[in-house]
């Protein structure tokens, strides 16, 4: 459990001015990380040693850093926050490094996560799918009681698997198709699992994926690859209740 | 000094706030289509005010520095929220988690506002019940409860260990409804830089761009703050590595009084610091003191075999623990209010029984849960937790007891507001962590989400018309009013000055020396001698950094050392104020801790006789000493007694 | 319906409704083929191959294949192309072998080989027997083709790649195309899993020992 000192550490990150400039890597070394570091905190030296040199730091977005506001995005040595499982980059700690590595570091990259700077990309066609139905039209003030109506522990859990989403996009930057299937779904699933959320799943479905489509996320070819990135362990079980939900909404048409 | 108009309603603590509901004055339909307001802040309080407001039919306009409404720190409250509803048949009532809440908060929290907020605690419930909540539920398909730290009943509810991400994303989703609809605009990556007040009124808001590095204009016929605490002042605390005391600070620089900044909560159960590279600390949810047993060893000798890592905690046996607060405070025992647990385990390091390397963490041991209730309960509990746990630390928690120590956590100080939420800038409103009201010295665990949606959903919608009735005829805000213009220009000069020091250290380097002083003395316990000391150390800290902060980057262009750099001048600013009114406060309350203020025992003591007041401050310009104005708290329902846990 | 059908749900729909169309067609013919093996006289093949050339199943059911294959084809490109605008700038390093299978990934890949063999699967035995047909006795045609000579033995290996390539092709895609109509769960994601192995071996399998058969026992 004792740290240890990573000696030297090669980073090839990419670097952007902003979104119409043309990127490219860039090498950075660093050294005597110890291993308890959290990958940001590599990330924070190094920024420091860049401002030292009177250079601009490496931007990236990051906020709570314990793994739940799913702001940090970074694509480490080929896998969305990095080579560990079921975390976010926050999470990630430099044990999972040996000495000497390089370490490639870019961006989410997507046609619908264009970057704005460095390593920061705008996931705003995120929030722009959940405007188009991911809620319930309930206004504030005059429900009824919590407990009017019984939700099986079951169901309730289910709903919490899929409502664990961050919107981190991990599941759009690990997919080769670039699919947000997963991001959908799972809060398509979240709310057909409720009571409260089945009154208008069917129109749900239909505005959410028709906003998808617009965006130019890629399509699902159900390889399975985002629910293994996903730090929340969503699972693609969501994208087929997606299916399942929009067809059926669709047929009925 | 003048005396602070609170504005809490006449008549029996009961009926004050539906009298007063009654009372106040509401905006038609068709009035309020002509009303602007902004939220400044994304959060719980931000979050379901925007929402609320919007679904009345006022125009919103919602801020946040994040890139999406969703991130705000609220997301990462773990344990759950208070609600008075009885629902597990223990004679819970709205007084009991009123009278809990005034008594956790050591008496210093003004009585009917918390009143006020055990009332509407139940309707909160049923609201995010209906926003789609998934709220732990029982076989039954009833909703499920859990303890939490000061209380007797079972009176919080939960949603895993991500009540608060799960509260969040339930006001968030309704914020989207309304931004899809076009009832709010929302403007993500873009701080709150200036307040512009007209005439005496809050009336619109200077911003970054945080992207393009442009200064904006806002304006609204009122302004609503809920942008957090300020506990980043201490560099390290659990907070998010972007929230800041920058509205709120801004707030009071330009008129509105800042109550209470030294009441500060430490939470216990954090991962204790490992080194000098860190940048944030992770708390471990207060849950977790339900099922987990506090204890450092009782040898000495054994404490520093564990520093030295020669030996594990499982080798010390039974006889040889020390279970200090069971023997401390038999009653409530591991489930003391949060200043008391902290409090009691910085005793046992200071006094040489720390656990770890650096001496500085108690053991949190869930050896006897796992015994008495078996592993898969355990696991089905809190098993996110100790995976976090484990990620961080890289120890396995179910088989050897967690390392803990206290952390910087929450502010209950903030921006001081009346009943209504206004400051005392007219049409200037402060919700949620960024006021001071309902807490008091101390904080509840499962409180903070419970005020921050009561404020948003529950109070602040009903309040805010009684003032913006009498703004029906003021026509949308002109951004070309020479007020815009000169507080737009002042934000450009402010962000150029901060450029152009052009010197020779990080923003970062500056912001970790300000948390030293801020933990070393004004930390959790506090003195004269060390609060006079850090007063003057911060402002050298302050003439330091505006000579030698190194800004790379652009002036207009997103720059991250940039935004720091702003937030860390306020903080320059803000961590004196915290010492001033630390230094005013001699008596012990809450998480405000004075060591000339105990009794023989070494318990915190506090001086009613003195300090029955509400300490609100007001900004005098720069580099003058703030004038501290008493609101004196009135008790007409709760007798003051020493808090005993015992 | 246009909206339905040009949804990114809707186009995999026809992708998986084509798909177990001809998850069942290669089911057939590999049962017809399997006649091969059963009788070296050929009489038991030739009569599946006879029944093959009724008119009803010409002019019936040979269309309906034919679309289903043209079908899919088509959607596939469609699908492929706007995945490929989905990312206009690729990532330098992608490691995704530690999150998905290759034959998931590389499904259009899969799926083109796979055409390019049945082109040449076409041109040995469908042109001959069903559009010239001048074939008598269509077992001695298949028998030749794999027994003959030198190019014999070429021709057995090209038709052991092939039905590699298709139990490959169909080790992901028999679940996908129950995952894609929505029918599929935590719980019946495993056996539709296990079961899309086990056909896709079966009919893997089974497509390489014909040939092989021939060539070393016929």
């Amino acid at each position: 459990m004792a740290d240890k000192i990573l000696k030297e550490l090669t980073l090839k990150i990419w670097r952007q001015k902003d979104a119409k400039s043309k990127g490219q890597f860039e090498t950075y070394k660093v050294n005597n990380i110890s291993t308890g570091t959290s990958f940001l905190e590599m990330l924070d030296i190094l920024n420091e040693q860049l401002i030292n040199e009177g250079k601009e730091p490496v931007a990236f977005d990051h906020d709570c850093r314990e793994g739940i506001c799913g702001m940090c995005s970074l694509f480490i040595d080929g896998r969305a926050h990095g080579p560990d499982d079921d975390i976010t980059t926050c999470q990630l700690h430099m044990r999972k490094f040996k000495d000497g590595a390089t370490i490639t570091i870019e961006p989410w990259r997507a046609g619908a996560f264009p970057i704005i700077k460095d390593l920061i990309v705008n996931r705003t066609a995120f929030e722009e799918i959940l405007q188009s139905g991911g809620y319930i039209s309930v206004n504030t003030g005059g429900i009824p009681d919590g407990n009017a109506i019984p939700i099986s522990q079951d169901d309730a859990e289910e709903a919490m698997d899929a409502a664990a989403c961050i919107g981190c996009g991990a599941c759009v930057a690990t997919c080769k198709n670039s699919s947000a299937m997963l991001f959908v779904s799972a809060k398509v699933s979240h709310l057909a699992k409720l009571p409260q959320g089945r009154v208008e799943a069917a129109r749900r479905a239909k505005n959410m994926v028709a906003k998808m489509d617009e965006l130019g996320f890629g399509n699902c070819t159900n390889t399975g690859a985002c629910e293994v990135e996903c730090p929340k362990g969503i699972s693609i079980a969501n994208i087929a209740r997606l299916n399942r939900e929009f067809l059926s909404a669709k047929i009925k048409d | 000094m003048t005396i602070l108009n609170s504005k809490i309603p006449a008549g029996p603590l009961a009926e004050k706030w539906s009298k007063h509901k009654a009372a106040i004055k509401v905006v038609s339909p068709a009035n309020k289509r002509k009303l602007d307001i902004i939220v400044v802040g994304t959060g719980l309080a931000g979050g379901s005010a925007a929402a609320s407001l919007a679904e009345m039919g006022y125009n919103v306009k919602a801020f946040c520095y994040q890139d999406s409404g969703r991130r705000a720190h609220s997301i990462a409250a773990q344990g759950g929220i208070n609600a008075a509803k009885n629902y597990q048949n223990d004679n819970d009532s709205v007084y009991r988690l009123f009278y809990d809440t005034v008594k956790g908060g050591d008496y210093r929290a003004r009585e009917a506002n918390v009143y006020r907020l055990a009332e509407v605690s139940g309707d909160i419930i049923d609201q995010c019940v209906a926003q789609g909540v998934p709220f732990a539920r029982e076989y039954g398909g009833t909703l499920a409860n859990r303890s939490f730290g000061g209380v007797l009943v079972s009176r919080t509810f939960y949603a895993r260990g991500q009540t608060g991400q799960q509260l969040l994303l339930g006001c968030y989703a309704s914020m989207n409804r309304m931004i899809g609809q076009g009832k709010i605009e929302m403007h993500e990556r873009n701080e709150l830089l200036d307040l512009v007040i007209v005439d005496g009124k809050a009336r619109g808001i200077i911003t970054r761009n945080l992207v393009t590095g442009e200064i904006e204009r806002h304006g609204a016929h009122a302004v609503v703050i809920a942008t957090g605490g300020y506990g980043n002042v201490f560099f390290l605390s659990t907070n998010a590595m972007g929230c800041n005391g920058g509205a709120a600070y801004q707030a009071y620089k330009n008129g509105a009084y800042f109550a209470n900044p030294c009441y500060v909560q430490i939470h216990p159960t954090c991962i204790p610091v490992h080194g000098e590279q860190q940048s944030k600390l992770t708390l471990m949810s207060e849950s977790l003191r339900n099922d987990g047993r506090v204890w450092v060893p009782k040898k000495k000798e054994d404490a520093i075999k564990l520093q030295k890592g020669e030996i594990h905690a499982n080798d010390i046996v039974e006889e040889d623990r020390d279970f200090y607060l069971e023997r401390r405070y038999p009653s409530y025992g591991n489930l003391v209010p949060r200043d008391v647990a902290s409090r009691a385990a910085k005793e046992r390091c200071d006094a040489g029984f720390g656990v770890n390397e650096t001496g500085k963490a108690v053991y949190l041991d869930f050896k006897y849960s796992i015994e008495r209730l078996g592993r898969d309960v355990i696991e089905a509990r809190y098993g996110n937790l100790f995976q976090m746990y484990e990620k961080i630390t890289d120890a396995d928690p179910y088989n050897g007891p967690m390392m803990i120590y206290p952390a910087i956590h929450y502010t209950m100080g903030g921006v001081w507001v009346d009943y209504n939420l206004m400051t005392n800038i007219p049409g200037l409103y402060a919700i949620g962590e960024a006021n001071f009201s309902d807490h008091g010295a101390n904080r509840l665990g499962a409180s903070a989400l419970m005020q921050g949606l009561a404020d948003g959903y529950f109070v602040l919608p009903y309040t805010i018309g009684d003032y913006l009735a009498g703004e029906i005829q003021t026509p949308r805000i002109d951004l070309s009013h020479p007020e815009f213009e000169k507080k737009e220009k002042a934000v450009s000069e402010r962000m150029s000055r901060l450029y152009n020091v052009k010197g020779t250290k990080s923003v970062d380097s500056f912001h970790k020396h300000l948390g030293h002083i801020m933990w070393d003395y004004v930390g959790m316990a506090r003195n004269e001698e060390g609060l006079k000391f850090a007063i003057t150390e911060i402002q050298k800290v302050r003439e330091e950094f505006y000579k030698d902060v190194r800004i790379p980057g652009e002036l207009n262009a997103m720059n991250i050392e940039l935004e720091k750099a702003g937030r860390v001048a306020d903080f320059l600013e803000l961590g004196e104020l915290i010492a001033r009114d630390a230094l005013n406060r001699n008596e012990s309350c809450g998480g405000h801790y004075r060591e000339e203020s105990t009794t023989e025992e070494g318990e915190a003591k506090r001086d009613d006789d003195n300090f029955t007041y509400v300490a609100a401050w007001e900004y005098q310009g720069e580099g003058k000493d703030p004038i501290v104005h008493k609101e004196e708290l009135v008790f007409e329902n709760i007798k003051l007694t020493q808090r005993s846990y015992k | 319906m246009s909206s339905f059908l040009g949804s990114s749900i809707g186009k995999k729909l026809i992708m998986s409704l084509s798909g177990l169309f001809l998850v069942l067609f290669v089911l057939v013919h590999l049962i017809l083929n399997s006649f091969l093996m059963f009788d070296s006289t050929g009489e038991l093949f030739n009569a599946g191959a006879h029944f093959m050339s009724l008119p009803i199943i010409r002019f019936g059911l040979q269309p309906v294949l034919a679309a289903g294959f043209l079908i899919h084809i088509i959607y596939s490109i469609i699908l492929t192309l706007q995945n490929q605008k989905a990312r206009p700038q690729k990532y330098a390093t992608q490691n995704l072998s530690e999150s998905s299978t290759w034959s998931s990934r590389n499904m259009f890949v899969l799926g083109g080989l796979v055409l390019v063999f049945i082109a040449m699967h076409l041109l040995h035995f469908f042109i001959p027997i069903q559009i010239h047909g001048n074939v008598h006795d269509d077992y001695q045609l298949v028998k030749e083709l794999f027994t003959n000579g030198s190019t014999g033995l070429i021709y057995s290996g090209l038709y052991v790649v092939g039905a590699i390539l298709l139990g490959l092709h169909l080790a992901h895609g028999f679940w996908s195309s129950f995952q894609s109509i929505g029918f599929s769960n935590t719980i019946w994601r495993a056996r539709l899993e296990k079961l899309g192995y086990i056909y896709a071996i079966f009919i893997g399998a089974g497509f390489t020992t014909i040939p092989l058969y021939l060539h070393f026992f016929a």
